[in-house]
């Protein structure tokens, strides 16, 4: 009898918290956070999660299929600072279980069909490059010829510096496909999530027809740090912050994270509102006048489609290295 | 031969690096001649036009008209200054976001007039502070990106000095990016690669060299199309000389770009920057490429 109120005592006393919050630095249970889509659930701090965990909670069950895996990191600039690229890339591949910062894909959102781009900032702090840049315009493509609409969520530290030039260059390249979303009428919501800075906030994230943050992220151009060396100006109480951007007329919207589900299938059927058969035959009419270019984009956008459906046959995926052969890179002469 | 080959190795790495900060310092040279210099000298006739119509005239992006070869054009570029007073008045050629919206309201108003768009480019980047930011300086980047991707007028870049980041970028959404030999172009500046990657500023020579920011790097990889010569020494030595050679290579860039429709030039200029990039995909690569249809004029 003894002994069993001892068990009971020792069970009864509170177990050793799993995850501590950042912000409040009160404990809990893992499976607690996760339930509630890891966010604090003493004071409501959004935490960060990784681009599949982000999947799970905006994508209706088993409706994502991701595209363009195979789409790898090369190293065109065989840059090595205390560590070479491709080792970087490697631990981040290993850390992550991602092959890059965007996963992409096709989903349901709230039972919208859509075409889905999810940021992760653990993989090399979210940077954009070639990579991420190509993926992204692959999205595009595809909303446009399938009339989807286009969901991104933002997180990044900016363009990847590793790949030099050809990083900047992404912001051009998203910025372009902004142009072609915006030609075809095809709708765009972004979800900035923290942080999202530097390149990535400055083209194609702040680009978009609907663009809302999780409370708290952390939005700016130039980061917080470099801001106080450059300018020697103490930064302002809750500078950058998702809700300091909304008061200053630079977001739509802050949304939890357990609305945000909700709002985008809602923000996606409004968008969708004044479109009809008809118009969506007329625009592709349009699109089939507009010459060849057009018609490339299309027939692209279709194969790649196409192929990235098929099962990936060319070695792990796993793998930054260059490969033997010539790589696909398209330069302009 | 082993030892000799490691040697020579060596040796080539340090030239390279010494190369690429002695650009970055001719870039950066105070006597450099800067966007108003170049319009002097080729712009005829040049009215300056100010204000973004929102709020306020960011000094650090000068616009206005002007006759380049006895036709119309609209001229935007970053300014830097030169003495200490100038280089102060214009923020160093820093842009706040009324810098970017100022270009926007003056792309449109080239759009409207069917006016070829000449941008040049020398900027250590868009200005990092508290106003700037909580004026919306991302999305006024962004924006004047997506405002020159959408002109349907000749729109030729150059890069003159410094192209810092985004905040030269937003200046740079041309069919034809054009650079002088000793101007830089890059994703970061050494400094601020060097104190993220090597947790010392003081490695920027290093970083530099990294970045592949020169001109003939960025030939090579494809994202300028033309390396503009200069005198000797550099275009400080001979302002006149190197404001000609730019002034030739627009000339040749706009009489490539005026054969085309307006819609050709947004769709091609759309397509220069699809094209920006290195990646590998074994499962599409070869297919997809051969079916795009070769662009190049």
């Amino acid at each position: 009898m003894n002994v069993t109120v001892e068990i009971e005592r020792r069970d009864s006393r509170p177990a050793k918290p799993e995850w501590i919050c950042p912000s409040c630095k009160d404990g809990a249970q893992l499976a607690d956070v996760r339930g509630n889509l890891f966010v604090c659930p003493s004071c409501g701090f959004h935490a960060r999660i990784t681009a599949n965990e982000r999947v799970r909670q905006l994508a209706d069950p088993d409706s994502f299929e991701e595209l363009w895996a195979s789409v790898r990191t090369l190293d065109p600039l065989r840059f090595t600072d205390l560590e070479a690229y491709p080792d970087r890339v490697r631990e981040a591949q290993a850390k992550t279980g991602l092959a890059e910062a965007i996963i992409t894909g096709t989903a349901r959102i709230d039972g919208h069909e859509c075409v889905l781009a999810v940021m992760d900032f653990g993989f090399l702090g979210g940077s954009m490059g070639s990579v991420v840049g190509e993926k992204l315009w692959r999205c595009v493509e595809l909303a446009v010829d399938q009339s989807l609409s286009l969901v991104a969520v933002c997180s990044s530290g900016g363009a990847r510096m590793q790949e030099g030039i050809l990083s900047l260059m992404q912001m051009a390249k998203t910025s372009c496909a902004v142009d072609l979303l915006n030609e075809s009428a095809t709708p765009f919501v972004a979800i900035l999530v923290d942080p999202c800075t530097g390149g990535v906030v400055a083209s194609f994230a702040t680009l978009a027809d609907i663009c809302v943050a999780e409370p708290g992220a952390l939005l700016s151009f130039s980061g917080p740090r470099v801001i106080a060396e450059t300018t020697r100006e103490p930064l302002p109480e809750g500078f950058g912050s998702a809700e300091r951007n909304l008061e200053l007329g630079h977001l739509d919207a802050v949304v939890s994270r357990k609305d945000l589900k909700a709002k985008v299938g809602s923000y996606l059927r409004l968008l969708k509102g004044g479109d009809t058969p008809e118009r969506r035959e007329a625009r592709r009419a349009r699109g089939r006048g507009k010459g060849r270019l057009a018609q490339a984009t299309t027939e692209r956008a279709r194969t790649l489609a196409a192929l990235a459906r098929r099962p990936f046959v060319g070695g792990s995926g796993q793998d930054p290295e260059p490969p033997e052969e010539a790589p696909a890179r398209e330069t302009p002469a | 031969m082993d030892r000799i080959q490691s040697r020579l190795k060596r040796l080539q790495h340090e030239r390279r690096r010494r190369d690429a900060w002695l650009t970055v310092e001719i870039a950066r040279h105070k006597d450099r001649p800067r966007t108003r210099d170049y319009i002097a000298h080729l712009i005829e006739g040049f009215e300056e036009l100010k204000g973004d119509r929102l709020r306020a005239d960011d000094p650090a992006i000068v616009g206005g008209l002007g006759w380049f070869g006895g036709r119309a054009v609209l001229v935007v570029g970053h300014q830097k200054g030169r003495t200490l007073d100038e280089q102060t008045a214009h923020n160093f050629g820093m842009a706040r976001p009324e810098g970017y919206r100022k270009a926007q309201r003056l792309f449109s108003l080239a759009e409207r007039h069917r006016l070829p768009v000449l941008t040049f480019v020398d900027t250590p980047g868009a200005y990092p502070g508290v106003a700037a930011e909580e004026g919306g300086q991302a999305r006024a980047i962004a924006e004047t990106m997506l405002k020159m991707a959408r002109l349907t007028v000749p729109l030729v870049a150059t890069v003159i000095g410094e192209g810092g980041s985004g905040g030269a970028l937003a200046l740079a959404v041309a069919d034809r990016v054009l650079m002088q030999e000793n101007a830089t172009y890059s994703v970061i500046s050494p400094e601020g690669c060097a104190a993220i990657l090597w947790r010392d500023a003081a490695f920027a020579p290093e970083a530099a060299e990294a970045l592949r920011p020169t001109a003939s790097q960025l030939l090579e990889l494809g994202a300028i199309e033309k390396v503009v010569e200069e005198p000797r020494g550099g275009a400080h030595h001979h302002p006149e000389a190197a404001a000609a050679k730019v002034g030739e290579a627009i000339r040749a860039a706009l009489a490539e770009l005026d054969g085309l429709e307006p819609d050709e030039r947004r769709a091609r200029r759309r397509e220069r920057f699809r094209k920006l990039g290195v990646w590998a995909d074994p499962a599409a690569a070869r297919t997809v490429l051969s079916a795009i249809p070769d662009l190049r004029p």
